[in-house]
């Protein structure tokens, strides 16, 4: 008994000089689950940004299937990472997200520079001033929908496009799985 | 002592004889090549519309500095290099600029992108600027270097990697190969090239050696080309006799004919029995290849003064009224070669550029020929679209028996067919050439490299969205600091203000002198974000149009 | 000339090189493996009569329709899988590997769990991951042992005349051919007999003497096991097979029996006899070398057939079976994702090759 407890002494001190010695700042797993989603900061998961999500998500507050954005391919990413079960992406997100990836638009003849998108736009993609005409910087824009009507007082002014296909863009398509359909519905 | 000779001779022309130059895997397959290789160069003559596409390399898309309307001359640079991986883009024809416009290119897939089109004049005039050169041996190596990027010369073997940025490579280097070995069959261009214009090809080898210094260079040509050997190696007797003293450096060697021997790493392989190492390029190893094509066109920039316009292509297939090899100028839209090579029926006709093992299969004839083409292969419709039907794989590893990178294509087909793009990497998809090997001997008939492709761009484009998302983060990261940083000082203000009006209320003595303060102070609270936002973001706007313009 | 519009020609039907035809098919493998066993069938004829050629038929025509039935309850299409004959080959093994004569329902049964259960249901062609021939086999011989036991004795025709239709007599209504016991017909397998005796101390000459082995090994046995081999070498030599799982399974087999005689050749049965008797050879050139159940890389294909060479033999002199071909194909099918994953062969460019240690 004498051993177990110099023991279970010696071992609790090891133990309090490593989380001391070795403590990390922040939450690892914070910054991880951050590096698996699409960054693109439209808050459809209910939080305002993806590093509030990821919090949400480490916490055990948010699920994992509330990113609209990252799709299926975050939910799997999470759920490996995490050790929870995946699910599909949350009923509530609607079907409004299209694959194709889509950027901002603005129409510079409607314009009227009243700054509003600027100010909402998360990751700083808009350029313009008061009264001058705005633009949407396509390199920065990712998609989150957050400047449009109502933020954007015109109509019209603010519009999605997809992205024009480049030769550097284009993906191969997936190859047709069975060269023969499947007879019924089987398919 | 004679048969230690003839076996340093037989040893020299024939490197893959030895052990370490054995290729592992590779198929053998029919060539075809007498559909082609019977007749001599045809010139083909100006098309009425030229469209040039300003990105018909590896790097980035020339940057145009023409305008519509402008007349241009043969030879004339339209679209200057856009950063150190560029080439810059000339006019194939004189003529009329009509438009800058985004075209169909020559691509799998109907996409269209930015190409400088021109209404030839038909007199084809070259620009009073291209002239010939007396001996550009005696310039000194930059400049030759310099000449060949502002000639706009991409390697015409079909990687169409900028020469100038080869040429320079950053280790010493031993050995410079010129490729002549054209393993895939149908495409004859360089055999026909390697008859009757090798001296061109052992002068431009020459000029090539001038950069580079190599202590050797070998061309290689494959084993079912012995015209083209024998051209090869009269040039080089021609040479020796004329007392060049670079004549002892260059040999001609034989390359079995097994596919794809003649792609770069395989045939560094099979000349020297050294590994390019994965992820790098052969100039780790002091070796430089050039295809005969490139060298031949370097012949011309530097002794001719002539830009890349034009170059050979083999146009062949099985009931072609006239198949052979054809000069063309680059920007001839698809449709006028076809015509003018007598493609008896267009509409069945799908066209391949390029050969049948790693072709890309046209989506839209109106597209133009391009410094990568080398060759046009036309094949029926129903034999390109429809694709034997394809039955599960039953694990038979012939894919591996015959990959030349002693790839396993099984496992990775498995992992791309269930989407498991993470696991790829460690099977090494990134270092698949593509050949086609695997899917040839396939007894399941499996789309081996479509499947290879679709990953591989899979994983290309989840690597660009994740820089973008870094990218996404630090700025949003940066926004919040600053907002934050405005929400105190919109503070402090409030809080000055209140400390203000607090003073304005017990001096009674000075009521105008509080007021302009506050007037001032509301004032500011309602704009105070605002000219921070302008002002970073202006400040960021420039670096950001810098950044923009240079994509 | 008209100016060629953008194709609307079978667009989105976006293809990639090749375009070359390859050369094979599933169904070309499959026929040329049956056109190498046809020597050693035309043995097993001459040793065991029209029982064999009922065995084959009854099992073929038991495979297809169990195939069959699996892929319309699939929903595949059932004709363009069903030529490609891999069913056949299942059951052309598991009809060998049966003792002649066998009852319809042995067969049937044997065909159900191989095709249906050991195949269809792990997902057809090229998903299984047993050998579905030997599960069928393993399944049977665990069920059925007096009928799996009940082998007739090769090449002893005069004993009984056993014609074509007192053989399909016995297969489908059970009488027994001429009134004759079957009892008299079968006797012990040539590894059954050399178990017995060896345990009851009779020593192995005496055993080569008794007038179950033949010149080399079992009699008839050991032609049909000669045929085998030549049909074998015929594949290896097609380039159908390799020849890393053959040469590594006779090895392994070899060099452990070789060992063992050495040490008490009395008490062991030597190499050869090890070879050519039972399903060795069939085993090695035919049943381990099953492109979906085995290893796909090179080394990992000799290591698999090493441990099945090796597993014979100890099943054959310490296990509870005679013949241990199908327990040990079974047990290193179960090894083989394993192999794969860490044999993998050392790709061009990586490696010290170039006098330069890369990650790989």
């Amino acid at each position: 008994m004498l051993i177990i407890a110099t023991a279970a002494l010696v071992f609790g001190v090891l133990l309090g000089f490593a989380a001391i010695k070795f403590h990390i700042e922040g939450d690892p797993v914070v910054d991880k689950i951050d590096a698996i989603l699409p960054q693109t900061q439209c808050g459809q998961c209910g939080y305002p940004g993806c590093k509030p999500y990821a919090k949400a998500v480490a916490s055990g507050e948010a699920d994992i299937n509330q990113c609209a954005p990252g799709g299926e391919q975050a939910v799997m990413a999470l759920a490996g990472l995490l050790g929870r079960e995946p699910k599909p992406l949350s009923a509530e997100l609607g079907s409004g997200n299209s694959d194709e990836p889509m950027v901002a638009l603005i129409n510079e003849e409607t314009c009227i520079g009243c700054t509003k998108c600027i100010q909402v736009c998360p990751v700083d993609a808009i350029v313009g001033a008061a009264k001058h005409k705005h633009t949407v910087i396509e390199a920065y824009c990712t998609g989150c929908k957050l400047c449009l009507p109502p933020v954007c007082p015109v109509e019209n002014c603010i519009v999605m496009e997809t992205v024009r296909p480049t030769a550097t863009l284009w993906k191969w398509p997936e190859p047709a799985r069975f060269s023969e359909p499947m007879r019924g519905a089987g398919s | 002592m004679m048969i230690k000779r003839i076996l340093k001779k037989t040893l020299l022309q024939k490197p893959f004889l030895k052990k370490e130059c054995k290729l592992h895997g590779g198929i053998k397959l029919q060539g075809f090549k007498s559909l082609s290789n019977a007749t001599a160069v045809q010139i083909l003559s100006v098309p009425p519309q030229l469209i040039i596409p300003l990105k018909q390399h590896i790097g980035e898309a020339a940057k145009p500095i023409v305008n519509v309307g402008d007349l241009v001359y043969k030879g004339q640079i339209i679209a200057e290099p856009n950063g150190y991986i560029s080439s810059p883009v000339h006019a194939s024809s004189s003529g009329v600029v009509a438009a800058i416009e985004a075209r169909p290119i020559p691509h799998a897939s109907p996409i269209k992108e930015t190409c400088i089109v021109i209404h030839t004049d038909r007199k084809d005039q070259w620009h009073p600027f291209v002239q010939s050169t007396p001996e550009p041996l005696a310039l000194p190596p930059e400049d030759l270097r310099q000449r060949i990027r502002d000639a706009g010369i991409a390697g015409l073997g079909g990687a169409v990697f900028p020469s100038a940025v080869k040429l320079k490579p950053t280790s010493d280097i031993t050995t410079l190969i010129i490729n002549g070995v054209e393993c895939e069959p149908y495409i004859t261009c360089d055999d026909v090239l390697m008859r009757h214009h090798a001296d061109a090809i052992i002068q431009g080898a020459l000029l090539l050696a001038r950069i580079v210094r190599p202590q050797k260079i070998i061309v290689a040509i494959e084993d079912n080309k012995p015209q083209a050997f024998q051209s090869v190696t009269n040039a080089i007797n021609r040479l020796k006799a004329a007392g060049a003293a670079a004549a002892n450096t260059i040999h001609a060697a034989q390359v079995p004919e097994i596919f794809p021997a003649g792609g770069e790493k395989q045939l560094i392989k099979v000349l020297t029995g050294k590994e390019v190492p994965s992820g790098s390029l052969p100039y780790e190893l002091g070796i430089i290849c050039i295809n005969v094509g490139t060298t031949a066109a370097i012949y011309d920039a530097l002794y001719k003064g002539q830009p890349l316009v034009s170059r050979i292509m083999t146009v062949t297939g099985e009931g072609l009224d006239a198949p052979g090899n054809y000069r063309v100028l680059l920007g001839t839209p698809i449709h006028y070669v076809l015509a003018n090579a007598g493609v008896a029926r267009q509409h069945n006709a799908e066209v391949i550029m390029g050969g049948p093992m790693m072709g890309v299969a046209i989506a839209d004839h109106a597209a133009p020929v391009v410094k990568a083409t080398n060759c046009l292969l036309i094949k029926n419709t129903r034999q390109i679209r429809q694709p034997p039907a394809s039955m599960p794989c039953i694990r038979c590893g012939r894919c591996a028996t015959v990959c030349p990178i002693t790839l396993l294509p099984q496992q990775l087909y498995w992992h791309a067919r269930s989407k498991e793009f993470d696991k790829l990497p460690a099977y090494h998809i990134d270092d698949c050439i593509e050949c086609g090997c695997c899917q040839v001997v396939c007894p399941a008939k499996l789309p081996l490299v479509h499947y290879f492709r679709f990953a591989k761009s899979e994983l290309k484009a989840r690597e660009r969205e994740r820089k973008k998302a870094d990218v996404s983060r630090l700025r949003n990261e940066a926004r919040q600091v600053r907002s934050e940083k405005a929400r105190i000082e919109q503070e402090e203000r409030k809080a000055r203000r209140k400390a203000a009006r607090k003073q304005v209320i017990t001096p009674e003595t000075n009521p105008d002198q509080s007021t302009p303060d506050s007037l001032n102070a509301s004032s500011l609270q309602g704009v105070a974000p605002e000219p921070q936002t302008h002002e970073n973001t202006s400040m960021v706007k420039h670096e950001d149009q810098t950044k923009t313009m240079a994509r | 000339m008209p100016l060629q519009q953008s194709t609307n020609r079978q667009s989105g039907n976006i293809v990639s090189a090749p375009f070359i035809e390859s050369g094979q098919s599933i169904s070309g493998v499959m026929r040329q493996v049956i056109y190498a066993l046809l020597p050693a069938l035309v043995v097993a004829f001459y040793c065991f009569g029209w029982g064999i050629i009922t065995n084959l038929v009854i099992a073929c025509a038991g495979a297809l329709a169990w195939e069959s039935l699996m892929l319309y309850l699939r929903n595949r299409p059932v004709t363009s899988y069903i030529m490609d004959t891999s069913a056949l080959v299942t059951a052309i093994l598991l009809g060998m590997a049966l003792p002649p004569m066998a009852p319809w329902w042995l067969l049937l049964t044997g065909t159900f769990f191989a095709i249906a259960v050991a195949k269809q249901l792990y997902g057809g062609l090229g998903y299984n991951a047993l050998n579905p021939a030997m599960a069928g086999y393993a399944v049977l011989l665990i069920s059925f042992p007096r009928e799996m036991s009940a082998w007739l004795t090769p090449l002893a025709l005069p004993v009984a005349e056993l014609g074509f239709f007192e053989t399909m007599a016995w297969v489908f209504f059970e009488e027994p051919p001429n009134d004759v016991a079957l009892d008299t017909l079968t006797s012990a397998t040539p590894l059954d007999y050399l178990r017995t005796e060896i345990s009851r101390g009779v020593s192995f000459s005496e055993v080569r003497l008794s007038p179950v082995v033949g010149v080399i090994a079992g009699k008839g046995v050991e032609w049909i096991n000669l045929a085998v081999l030549l049909g074998g070498l015929w594949l290896c030599y097609k380039r159908l097979i390799t020849w890393h799982i053959p040469v590594s399974v006779l090895v392994g087999l070899g060099v452990l029996s070789g060992a063992f005689h050495l040490y008490a050749s009395e008490r062991f049965a030597d190499p050869v006899f090890h070879m050519f008797s039972g399903a060795t050879m069939l085993c090695a050139f035919f049943i381990a070398t099953d492109p979906v159940t085995a290893p796909a890389t090179p080394l990992g294909k000799l290591i698999y057939g090493l441990l099945i060479g090796l597993l014979i033999y100890i099943i054959r002199t310490w296990g509870g079976y005679p013949d241990a071909v199908a327990f040990a194909v079974l047990l290193m099918n179960f090894t083989a994702p394993l192999l794969d994953q860490y044999t993998q062969p050392r790709i061009y460019g990586a490696g010290k090759r170039n006098g330069r240690a890369r990650n790989g």
